[in-house]
């Protein structure tokens, strides 16, 4: 902790929380995504529409999944729908208005790799695959993307293009016949990043308290741009805090309780 | 009709090397006794199927059972990559296997396509994604309509499909509660089912819309209870999600992965998953 009082990883999940509205659908990726989600469900929006993909709509789970589909889920949510009605009547059908998506590596207009490592054919490091995000990314009314920085994940060419952000920049997304508007935020452990509305780089808006640009630079593997006006995130609330340290509690003690854990 | 069988014979009559296979489930009752037994049987050269490849995944692969992959999301979510997988990919130990990726849309569409006996799934995907170059099975079709441009992947047809669920009736009528993920479209889609249950009862109780699998869609049920776990079965025991983030360091290296499959699925049998699972039940 340092003298701000909170550490680089909670003003990213409560800078990314505030971006969700009440009324928004949002189709939940896990990891960081999820952290985000549920402090906004906790905090300003309490009506927002979480979505897993495991087929849970409006859940509301006390603890954070360690996967997509834990029980808590499909317990505490509306509806709990098969994996095909989800991707076909739910975000096929244009229902889901943000897709909160995390990132293996990323470039500077929002494209993603979670795929692999060097070669397709013969990679140097096989990740797990796209799974729901190649089309979270083209369905959903726009994507939120929230992921620390670093050099080796922020990078100015990626090795795959796993889910498709603005492609080239410019109206790339518009020349594909997508018609939704794809990466729209970015929010980092330093810094809030926006598309810009002509190239769709992601350009930084407000850097977080106590960050610099040359912070921001050093552990992006771009050049960076920044808006005309940079702002300061606004410092995380007591409530704020308060709620996302209550749920890091609660979430750690269900993910090791029940712990014999030797028989896969 | 489905016949109650020990999971031993379920295997033996049901899987053959060379099928193409899917033990699916979405994170949910993911058919880990049904995937030991058929380590145990030393079935080889599988084409696995499933949306999501994690712990049972990696142990068919490790072992050397399996041909090709075919899947949209392979890791141990919340956890990390799949190991067993990564040394087959870009080491080919035990031995190079096959790759054929897709995005769930596609898996899930493909599953209902196969159920639906479609030839093919149509969907709105892929658009500016790098798998339509890697893969040749994603094409697309024109609305003959709207002209509008689709994605199109073959459906799936796997020779079997192995599931858990809660319960069985004694006719052997199935049901599944929670998260359904894509079992059902799954078992229809496939040549042949088999089911492991966590119970047999005298009547479901089913909701009128529940999620039943009529006994006459199944091959075999096999009583089995904890045959999910450390995946779980809602209103039974939770998932272990302990043993999912222990699989990492299990996974990580070739001796220490052989020594835990020898003790704890090569010399166990079905009947010790109830002894993995006791110890969550309270907390279900």
């Amino acid at each position: 902790m340092s003298e701000l009082d909170f550490t680089p990883d909670e003003m990213m999940t409560i800078a990314a929380a505030r971006a969700l509205k009440n009324t928004d659908v949002c189709f939940v990726g896990i990891g960081a995504p999820s952290a985000a989600c549920n402090i906004a469900r906790l905090t300003h929006a309490p009506d927002v529409t979480l979505i897993y993909e495991s087929g849970t709509i409006g859940t509301a789970p006390s603890a954070l999944p360690l996967s997509i589909g834990d029980g808590e889920l499909s317990d505490t949510a509306v509806t709990t729908v098969s994996v095909p009605e989800m991707f076909r009547y739910w975000l096929q059908g244009g229902r889901v208005t943000v897709g909160f998506l995390g990132a293996a590596q990323i470039d500077r207009f929002g494209n993603i790799n979670t795929t692999i490592i060097g070669d397709y054919d013969a990679p140097k490091t096989r990740l797990p695959g796209g799974g729901g995000a190649p089309e979270i990314a083209s369905s959903c009314g726009e994507i939120f993307i929230t992921l620390k920085q670093s050099k080796r994940s922020m990078v100015e060419k990626i090795d795959f293009f796993t889910s498709f952000g603005h492609g080239d920049g410019g109206d790339h997304r518009a020349r594909l016949g997508l018609t939704t508007k794809g990466p729209t935020l970015m929010v980092t452990d330093l810094a809030v990043w926006k598309a810009d509305p002509e190239t769709s780089e992601f350009t930084v808006v407000s850097l977080h308290p106590g960050v610099t640009r040359d912070m921001v630079q050093e552990t992006c593997g771009w050049t960076v741009r920044f808006a005309d006006e940079v702002s300061e995130t606004p410092r995380p609330t007591e409530t704020e805090l308060s709620t996302l340290r209550d749920l890091r509690a609660r979430t750690k003690a269900a993910h090791s309780g029940a712990n014999k854990g030797d028989a896969a | 009709m489905a016949n109650f069988l020990p999971l031993s014979e379920a295997v033996a009559q049901n899987l053959k090397s060379g099928d193409m296979v899917a033990f699916e489930g979405f994170t949910h009752l993911i058919p880990h006794a049904s995937a030991h037994e058929a380590i145990r049987q030393n079935v080889k050269d599988l084409t696995l199927v499933r949306m999501t490849p994690d712990v049972i995944y990696d142990q068919l692969i490790g072992i050397g059972a399996v041909r090709k992959l075919i899947f949209s999301y392979a890791g141990n979510p919340g956890v990390g990559l799949l190991r067993r997988l990564r040394d087959a990919v870009e080491n080919g130990w035990p031995n190079r296997i096959e790759i054929e990726e897709h995005s769930h849309a596609a898996m899930a569409n493909a599953y209902e396509a196969g159920a639906a006996g479609l030839p093919f799934a149509m969907f709105r995907g892929y658009k500016g994604a790098e798998l339509a170059r890697v893969n040749p099975n994603i094409r697309t079709v024109t609305c003959p309509f709207t002209g509008e441009e689709l994605a199109a992947v073959p459906a799936i047809r796997p020779d079997v499909t192995f599931i858990h669920a809660q319960k069985a009736d004694r006719k052997g009528n199935v049901l599944i509660e929670g998260i359904v993920g894509v079992q059902k479209e799954a078992v229809l889609a496939a040549k042949r089912a088999v089911v492991t249950v966590e119970d047999l009862v005298d009547d479901l109780h089913a909701h009128p819309n529940a999620c039943v699998l009529p006994s006459w869609t199944v091959s075999a049920i096999s009583v089995v209870p904890g045959g999910a776990h450390p995946s779980y079965a809602h209103g039974y025991y939770p998932r272990d999600n302990a043993s999912y983030i222990a699989w990492d360091k299990i996974a990580a290296d070739r001796e220490t992965f052989l020594d835990w499959m020898k003790q704890n699925v090569l010399d166990a049998s079905p009947e010790d998953f109830a002894a993995r699972t006791k110890h969550l039940r309270s907390a279900a």
